[in-house]
């Protein structure tokens, strides 16, 4: 393939890569930023989307009907579960950092195997509910001037499309919640300061159970629209986590401007690097940003240094 | 939690408790008995116990769950028929996660802890490397039903045998002609990244050579790879045949992403039905596949000219006649793989049988009788067809198909005969100690 419609290719399934990693990492963030939460389980929200959304869609009777069940339903769901895990364990250990890293390391393991015993290990598809192939042009400069052609594999789809679409839509939803809205205005306040915004009357432990729930239900989606390009699998939640942290860690904890520009960052280097060079050395180049990031700008991108 | 050591459990680690209740039972029970009774209940009524490492979970999970119910039909149809030397067979299952370290300790926890006789049911290539040398060590006859070529290439060692699946050198010296005469001889290579796919890139590109075509370009994919469509733009545009083999959970993945690359203006595309496994020809997305080719090793649908041996081995397995489970038309099989299972079990009986086997100090008799076997022929015992066992490389050898996708479902075009399958030995495990 040549050089310009190669790069196109990289650049667009790079877009699909951020559009998921920023709505799993806005989660991961959000939960970091309120409640200085370091959550493992993370991932495991994101399989249990995804094998919660074959679920419903399966119940719902397939098709469109089923995805637009499951895309609702879903974060729904996990934001449930979630905020049963905030009140059952979280609260119990007094969300103090090293106890919650152990307590959501069980969180983990707990998911994965009930998952595994439930669902079982294989990988199991969702339909789309539109899925064209999209071919895309490309200029050539003939000797007549330049003219339109379409190269062999030069194509997206139409849900591919839709996935970014909906990532943009949920991120500036949630952004306008933390900005614009009284109970953004709440999480603000605990997230500066949490004794005082509690002597203010804020209900900080019902904050932090939203939180938690909200942060939850982001990565479901994420796993929700994943599912009809790639399977669900009660596996899948590794890489994931492991994307998210990258970008949460380059980004800046807690700092959503920073969470999106580093997701679009580490989603279009994952997919142009792969393309070009290896998928292996894509993320070789991430972890190495990482390291960079933490030696040079601890704080992060965007992330505003420790008081 | 439930019994591993019965037939139909699922893999499980005993519970403590009831592990050490048993063992202290035991040793009571035995130290009580005279000499004379324990040794004629050893010989005479004490079941045959197989291990089976199962691949229940991890990328190969699959295959895992159809490798045990054919393994469970087949012990069941064996125990029937009045089991082996008179004594019943009980298959001990244990879970290796599809992991080559986790292999190895299930084969060491088969010899030292379960006491099994033999250990059988491995597939994937880079678990059978990982477990065959401590199953040599432990002198252990292992009994693995791969296709990699890695028995017949003289990598493994004197206890590890395959005599009930044919290994993938010799499935691509049977599909070479047919592709460079059918489908093109420029073609680009797709395949798993560890053992099994380097088996297909070096034989496959060796064969389609020896025809006149070439291999332009080869795409290597790690077998846990979840996205694909990155890999496609590395095909050169020049490429007349795709040839594919994919594992792992995300093969349905893999060929969609493939349809969507290559939309209308697809090359010719030949795959092992390996990328399509345990999948429903009939999923959404995999339309453009219709009129490409595959290898199979045993026909996922009932074909016109079936056996009754076929028909015997799907009634018993519990396989329709789409190659999906009788109770779950969704659950579709790994038909083309599968009966390596079946076979394998019937030729340790049939060792078993030769040796006189009595315990594990015949386990060397048992190596050296199946070492001996030559022909196999098509039968109940057998039914994916005629086999020749090479004793010197411990590789069994087997007709193959190319089949072709109409309509959903796939119809057998060419099968090639057992003898265009044969390669000259590169090893002689007979010549090499115990």
């Amino acid at each position: 393939m040549e050089f310009g419609p190669y790069l196109m290719l990289a650049a667009l399934e790079g877009a699909v890569t951020a559009a998921v990693l920023a709505l799993m990492a806005a989660g991961l963030s959000l939960v970091f930023g309120v409640m200085r939460v370091v959550n493992v389980a993370h991932g495991e929200f994101y399989m249990l989307g995804a094998v919660l959304a074959f679920v419903v869609a399966g119940m719902a009777g397939g098709g469109a009907l089923g995805f637009v069940a499951a895309l609702v339903a879903v974060p729904l769901i996990v934001g449930a579960l979630a905020v049963a895990a905030d009140v059952t364990v979280l609260k119990r250990v007094g969300y103090d950092p090293e106890r919650t890293i152990v307590a959501t390391i069980g969180i983990l393991y707990i998911l994965q195997q009930v998952t595994l015993m439930g669902y079982g290990p294989d990988a199991r598809p969702v339909a789309a509910p539109f899925n064209q192939r999209i071919a895309l042009p490309w200029v050539e400069w003939g000797a007549g001037g330049p003219s339109l052609y379409w190269p062999w594999g030069l194509s997206i789809t139409s849900y591919k499309l839709f996935v970014i679409g909906a990532a943009v839509v949920v991120l500036a939803l949630l952004w306008i919640l933390m900005t614009r809205t009284r109970i953004g205005l709440v999480m603000r306040a605990t997230q500066l300061d949490r004794e005082t915004a509690q002597a203010f009357g804020i209900p900080v432990e019902r904050v932090y159970a939203l939180v938690f729930g909200l942060g939850a239900g982001l990565a479901a989606l994420a796993g929700v629209l994943i599912v009809p390009i790639q399977q669900a699998h009660y596996l899948m939640g590794g890489d994931a986590l492991l994307l998210s942290f990258i970008v949460v860690i380059i980004g800046g904890l807690g700092s959503l401007p920073g969470t999106l520009i580093a997701a679009l960052l580490i989603g279009l280097s994952d997919g142009i690097l792969s393309v070009f060079f290896s998928p292996t050395l894509a993320k070789i180049v991430a972890t190495l940003l990482v390291a960079l990031v933490l030696v040079f700008r601890p704080q992060g991108l965007m992330g505003k240094p420790a008081r | 939690m439930s019994d591993p050591t019965k037939p139909g459990a699922t893999p499980a680690d005993p519970p403590r408790r009831a592990a050490l209740k048993t063992l202290a039972g035991a040793g009571t029970a035995a130290a009580a008995l005279p000499l004379w009774a324990r040794y004629t209940h050893a010989q005479s009524a004490a079941p045959i116990r197989v291990g089976f490492q199962m691949h229940a979970t991890g990328i190969g999970a699959a295959y895992g769950r159809w490798y045990d119910r054919t393994t469970q039909a087949a012990a069941r149809v064996i125990n029937a028929a009045g089991g082996i030397n008179g004594r019943p067979l009980e298959i001990v299952t244990e879970d290796d996660g599809t992991d080559p370290r986790r292999g190895a300790e299930v084969v060491e926890k088969f010899a030292n802890q379960h006491r099994v006789d033999v250990a059988f049911g491995t597939l994937f290539s880079h678990v059978v490397i990982g477990s065959a040398p401590r199953a040599g060590e432990l002198k252990l006859p292992y009994f693995v039903v791969s296709e990699g070529h890695h028995v017949a290439s003289g990598m493994l060692n004197r206890w590890t045998l395959q005599p009930g699946i044919t290994d993938v050198k010799s499935q691509v010296l049977a599909m070479a002609p047919f592709v460079a005469e059918t489908l093109g001889r420029k073609v680009t290579m797709i395949f798993p990244d560890y053992a099994f796919g380097h088996d297909h890139r070096d034989f496959f590109s060796e064969a389609i050579a020896a025809q006149g075509g070439e291999v332009i370009a080869k795409l290597a994919i790690p077998p846990t790879e979840t996205s694909f469509t990155r890999y496609f733009p590395r095909i050169p545009r020049e490429t007349e045949v795709i040839y594919h083999v994919m594992v792992g959970p995300a093969v349905l993945t893999f060929v969609k992403e493939m349809g969507e690359f290559f939309g209308p203006s697809r090359p010719a595309i030949f795959g092992f039905i390996d990328s399509l496994e345990a999948v429903d020809l009939r999923s959404p997305g995999l339309e453009f596949l219709e009129g490409s080719y595959f290898w199979e090793g045993m026909p996922r649908y009932i074909q016109p000219d079936q056996t009754g041996f076929d028909r015997h081995f799907r009634a018993e397995v519990g396989i329709d006649e789409n190659g999906a489970s009788v109770r779950d038309p969704r659950d579709v099989s790994t038909y083309a793989h599968m009966f390596g299972c079946w076979e394998t079990l019937h030729v340790i009986k049939r060792g078993m049988e030769a040796a006189g086997y009595a315990g594990p100090q015949d386990r060397q008799k048992l190596v050296e009788a199946v070492e001996a076997m030559t022909d196999m022929p098509e039968s109940n015992e057998h039914p994916q067809g005629a086999k020749l066992f090479n004793g010197r490389t411990h590789q069994v050898f087997g007709q193959q198909h190319v089949s072709r996708l109409e309509n959903g479902r796939l119809d057998v075009v060419r099968t090639v005969p057992l003898e265009e399958t044969f390669y000259p030995d590169e090893v002689d495990y007979t010549t090499r100690p115990f």
